[in-house]
């Protein structure tokens, strides 16, 4: 009885299985959220309202803890995780757009087996290339740069930004295109004067999906780094094993840590589905 | 709207211009991207390879040579690593299960005219949206404390008391933190297949009488296969990979309880440096992930040209 009223629209319903059921989606999404909103309250909490029984969730609210986790030591790591995120995403939009244009609006031969070669890159676990990545940064004396993350996010974006922005591409009118051509505008200017303003809102969301994968990114960030490119996450790792009162400290930097990606998945949200299954979902 | 991906355009484009010059312009754009792929992705796995027909510790320098198949004869009589892919498989198959039921139920729920859609969308992306480093600390203090965990202090009224969630169930704290992860991802794709249903199909199936079982069944089921199936493939290659949650919440433990591959292949590298070791769990990984990675490959292939579907 009830799935049948989920798949019609509101309309058809009965008003009073309609609040049920909404009244059952708020308590749902609000469980899945709570977590996320526990870790932001705690954060503005002082440590004695932290950890209490039972928990407080009527309390004076405090800055502190923000200020405390952002002057002392979170800032440097917040700098890396910016630097880094933000080069590769650059790299990434700067690769992936000629390539995902050549397998569009003018598609290379065997321009399936490419697009195809690009996922399947993606579906290779992390684990097996880890062993060899730490050797040759080793030996390279990359290991704790920015620079053998940036390589490594560009690497691990660069399918889903090809999938996705061929993608947007095939939405450009190829008519405006050709025309374009016909007049004998270049690559840059046709993509300047045409494709640009048609894309640019894929694009943008395109370096959002890229922006919150590298943000996120830790196997590789502790695996490869300790002090000079450590990023966000491995400053979390600190609060494994701490002492002390601590839940508000360590709320805070959880939220200021996640709280940049928060912004830009919830600014993406609709193009995120097509960033998550490589453009094959709109 | 659908799912389309190819253009009928694209297919007319392709044999125009069979001048072997013109076709060096075409593919010039792609090679960047294309020789960094094949640069940063394909020799490391082949590395792997190798790697792992040595006898390799990073400990003992100059010791390292070729022992053919050897490393691969230790992992396989390692009672440790048949219990890392034990855990590795539940680590995979339950989380995406359980995302995907939720992520279904939440999906149809949003798909209805619910007050306030747009911002529970919102909220319910979030939980894949928080680091997962992050997520799981929130986890492990904030709310699977014994003594000051909200969790236990939401189940006091059902007669719960200090249960040390971590320590005496850590499998299911991990496949918990997992679930509450992916499920944002199952509702984004489903609720995207559902909205891709044409409404004058279902309006017409209503006209007729149809009611809303019926037409679930014979209509909506058929029609998001292919998102839930993509979803599953997607969610378990991801999924497969879950080092955070049990590096923040449990390290492994308690003894081996939720050491999957991945982090016993943390360890024999970066705690043993058994480097020939590790290298041959890592490519047991790769082939495993390759039978799901096919059957993934070939269906977003399938999406990916079926006139059908990408039609409507």
């Amino acid at each position: 009885m009830s799935t049948a009223s989920l798949t019609l629209a509101g309309k058809q319903t009965k008003p009073l299985t309609r609040l049920v059921l909404g009244v059952v989606t708020w308590v749902i999404v609000l469980a899945f959220f709570f977590p996320v909103l526990w870790m932001a309250l705690t954060g503005f909490k002082h440590e004695e309202d932290a950890a209490t029984t039972p928990p407080h969730f009527i309390f004076t609210p405090t800055f502190d803890e923000y200020k405390a986790v952002w002057d002392k030591g979170l800032r440097s790591y917040l700098e890396h995780s910016i630097s880094i995120t933000v080069v590769s995403t650059v790299l990434v939009l700067a690769l992936a757009l000629p390539a995902a244009y050549a397998l569009s609006i003018r598609p290379v031969r065997k321009w399936r087996d490419v697009l195809f070669f690009f996922i399947s890159t993606k579906m290779l676990p992390i684990v097996g290339a880890i062993i060899p990545l730490y050797i040759i940064a080793k030996d390279l004396h990359l290991l704790d740069s920015q620079l053998v993350l940036i390589i490594l996010y560009t690497s691990m974006n660069l399918p889903i930004a090809v999938w996705m922005l061929r993608s947007f591409l095939l939405e450009v009118p190829v008519e405006i295109v050709e025309a374009s051509r016909v007049d004998g505008a270049g690559l840059l200017r046709q993509l300047r004067s045409v494709i640009m303003p048609v894309i640019s809102p894929g694009l943008a969301a395109t370096a959002l999906i890229c922006f919150i994968f590298a943000w996120n990114e830790f196997f590789l960030a502790v695996n490869l780094t300790t002090t000079n490119a450590a990023t966000v996450p491995i400053y979390l790792v600190s609060f494994v094993a701490p002492e002390g009162q601590f839940w508000a400290h360590l709320s805070a930097a959880a939220t200021v840590a996640c709280l940049p990606v928060l912004l830009a998945g919830w600014a993406a949200q609709d193009k995120l589905v097509r960033g998550l299954s490589m453009g094959a979902v709109k | 709207m659908t799912t389309l991906t190819a253009t009928p355009t694209v297919n007319a484009l392709r044999h125009t211009s069979p001048v072997r010059r013109s076709s060096w312009v075409r593919r010039l754009p792609l090679l960047p991207a294309l020789v960094f792929m094949i640069v940063v992705t394909q020799i490391p796995f082949l590395l792997t390879v190798w790697y792992s027909l040595q006898s390799w510790n990073l400990l003992h320098p100059g010791t390292k040579h070729f022992v053919g198949l050897r490393n691969y004869k230790v992992i396989f009589t390692d009672t440790i690593f048949r219990t890392a892919v034990f855990n590795t498989v539940i680590f995979t198959v339950l989380p995406v299960f359980l995302s995907m039921v939720f992520g279904t139920v939440i999906a149809l729920l949003l798909d209805r005219h619910v007050f306030g859609r747009g911002f529970l969308r919102t909220l319910i992306v979030s939980p894949f949206l928080v680091m997962p480093a992050a997520a799981a600390l929130v986890w492990k203090f904030t709310i699977l404390d014994p003594v000051f965990g909200i969790l236990n202090y939401f189940l006091r009224p059902f007669g719960v008391h200090h249960v040390d969630w971590i320590n005496a169930h850590p499998q299911a704290t991990i496949i918990t933190v997992l679930t509450w992860q992916w499920t944002p991802f199952m509702v984004l794709i489903v609720l995207a297949g559902l909205q891709s249903q044409g409404s004058d199909i279902l309006e017409a199936a209503r006209v007729d009488g149809a009611d809303g079982l019926r037409i679930f069944r014979s209509l909506t089921l058929p029609h998001l296969r292919p998102y839930l199936e993509l979803g599953v493939l997607l969610g378990s290659i991801y999924v497969v990979q879950a080092f955070d949650a049990i590096f923040m919440i449990t390290a492994g433990g308690p003894g081996q309880r939720t050491t999957n591959l991945p982090y016993y292949l943390y360890e024999a590298a970066f705690r043993g440096f058994d480097i020939g070791r590790a290298s041959a769990m890592g490519v047991v990984v790769v082939i495993a992930t390759i039978l799901v990675a096919t059957l993934a490959l070939r269906l977003i292939s399938s999406l990916f040209s079926d006139e059908g579907m990408a039609g409507r």
